[in-house]
């Protein structure tokens, strides 16, 4: 973990209701520079909620959220601005239907930033190229698998240069198959550096990627802990009861055949169906 | 049986007032367009007073017959004093008409673009003007096309009124041949045969167009 004064996100306090409703109640974490920070928390605890009110897709009713220093949430933030620092994959990828690969992922440095259109270019094909899409830049997103779209709309939030990337459940809709292809650019991502918040059900993942790990119910935070910490030995019980879930116990004695052990032994399964 | 001769004199005079229906047509289609793009704009943003200025000449312009309509521009208007071309009337009364359906075509559009797409649109820092022009119009021309070419034929169809404010269209000219030759048959038989070649190739275009920009290419 990268300590360094002064944290990149601070959210103090937040709360965010739905007519009478919290879905946020009280929510405060921090992220430092360059973390890796999980976010884990039963069905409806209020992930997407938090993520969402980080880019101001989610208006807030009280608390701050606080980006380098800066408070983002007061009434008059300009939320064009922030959202250029903060990128968002979100989990039905949400690719512009209408546009090639490449100009999905060139409409934001371009006509948002209106950045220089070879430098953009340059900087996108790059992209697409360590997600190893180089060569279907032309291609409609119709014309890409679930895992390729997600790897595209990454390159989409990256290519905007944010200094913080949301993903929300990004493998969620993906095939099990195409799951592996989209979790290893994130991974990349994290070994670059690039701070960021992580809503997953991806318990091997979680574990493997890591700095801290948030650990959400009922719309508040129950424990934010290291990732090691949480993963090995959470300080809640209703941490562990979480993980344990995700453990899935044979109740039928194996058969005799070749080397399975005999006995209750928990297999972890990766893919968890949370509600 | 027909008067052949009667057809070849004739022809030219049809060939001339296609000419007019054509270009009323054309200028009909376009402002139509414009307008109807600006009254959809005005209700998808909900734009204060706008939006119910839009509600209601959309109701006035669906509820009323083009004719009624073009009646009160061209005979009721000079009465308050405002005088009108008839070509001006013409077209006036056509783009009153094509502007609600157009704007309802376009509305229809917008509807359709998910709230995803705004919000991937917002995600990337895109402000409501550059998502409008970048995300949701071209989705929502593309789910718009077959409404407007729809509306266009109609439109084109509808010129065929518009002889009553005295415009030399192909209407008006079948009904002054009929008036002074009483050649009925050959007069109502070359209208029939002007706006079948008039509209089969417009249908035909739009068709594939419409092909060309189907929509289950959005598929996402
Ligand atoms: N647009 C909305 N209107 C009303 N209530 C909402 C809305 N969005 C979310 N909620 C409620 O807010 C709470 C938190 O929802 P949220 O989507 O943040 O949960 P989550 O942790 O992301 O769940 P999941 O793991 O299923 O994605 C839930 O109780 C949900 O019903
Ligand atoms: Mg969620």
């Amino acid at each position: 973990m990268n300590q360094e004064a002064l944290p990149l996100l601070q959210i103090k306090g937040l709360v965010k209701t739905y007519g009478k409703a919290p879905a946020l109640n009280g929510v405060s974490l921090s992220v430092g520079k360059g973390d890796a920070v999980v976010i884990l928390g039963p069905s409806g605890c209020g992930k997407s909620t938090l993520l969402r009110c980080i880019n101001g897709l989610e208006r807030i009713q009280s608390g701050e959220i606080i980006l380098n220093g800066e408070n983002i949430s007061n009434p008059g933030a300009r939320w064009d601005l922030v959202r250029q620092r903060v990128g968002m994959v979100f989990q039905s990828y949400d690719l512009f239907p209408h546009m090639s690969v490449l100009d999905n992922v060139l409409l934001g440095p371009l006509k948002v930033q209106k950045r220089d259109k070879a430098e953009a270019r340059r900087q996108a094909e790059g992209l697409l190229a360590r997600v190893g899409l180089l060569d279907r830049k032309k291609d409609y997103p119709r014309q890409l698998s679930g895992g390729q779209k997600q790897r595209v709309a990454i390159v989409r939030a990256l290519c905007m240069n944010p200094d913080l990337m949301l993903f929300d459940e990004v493998t969620a809709a993906l095939d099990p198959e195409m799951v592996r292809e989209v979790l290893d650019v994130i991974a990349g991502l994290a070994e670059q550096g690039m701070t960021m918040l992580i809503v997953t059900h991806e318990m091997d993942f979680a574990k493997a990627i890591a700095d801290k790990a948030v650990f959400i119910v009922d719309g508040a935070v129950e424990e934010e802990s290291d990732g090691e910490v949480f993963f090995r030995n959470p300080r809640t019980e209703r941490a562990r009861r979480f993980l344990n879930s995700f453990q899935y116990e044979s109740r039928r004695p194996r058969r005799k055949t070749g080397a399975a052990p005999s006995g209750l032994t928990p297999v972890p399964v990766t893919r968890a169906t949370m509600g | 049986m027909l008067n052949w001769a009667f057809i070849a004199e004739k022809a030219p005079a049809y060939v001339k007032a296609a000419g007019l229906t054509l270009k009323l047509a054309g200028a009909g289609i376009a402002l139509s367009l414009v307008l109807g793009l600006l009254c959809a704009l005005a209700l998808y943003y909900r734009v204060p007073v706008l939006r119910r200025a839009v509600a209601a000449y959309i109701e006035l312009s669906r509820n009323t017959p083009l004719l009624i309509q073009l009646f009160f521009l061209y005979f009721g208007l000079p009465k308050l004093g405002v005088m009108l071309s008839s070509w001006t009337c013409a077209l006036i009364g056509l783009t009153f008409l094509g502007g609600s359906y157009m704007a309802e075509a376009f509305r229809g559009g917008l509807d359709s673009v998910s709230k995803a797409q705004i919000e991937a649109g917002l995600s990337i820092g895109m402000r409501s003007l550059a998502l409008a022009r970048h995300v949701a119009l071209p989705q929502a021309f593309l789910v718009a096309l077959p409404g407007l070419c729809a509306n266009s034929v109609f439109l084109i169809k509808e010129t065929s009124i518009v002889s009553i404010v005295a415009l030399p269209d192909l209407m008006f000219v079948a009904r002054e041949l009929i008036g002074l030759y009483y050649n009925t048959v050959e007069a109502l038989g070359m209208l029939v045969f002007a706006y079948v070649v008039i509209l089969l190739p417009v249908s035909w275009a739009f068709r594939s167009l419409e092909r060309r920009f189907r929509y289950a290419q959005l598929g996402t």
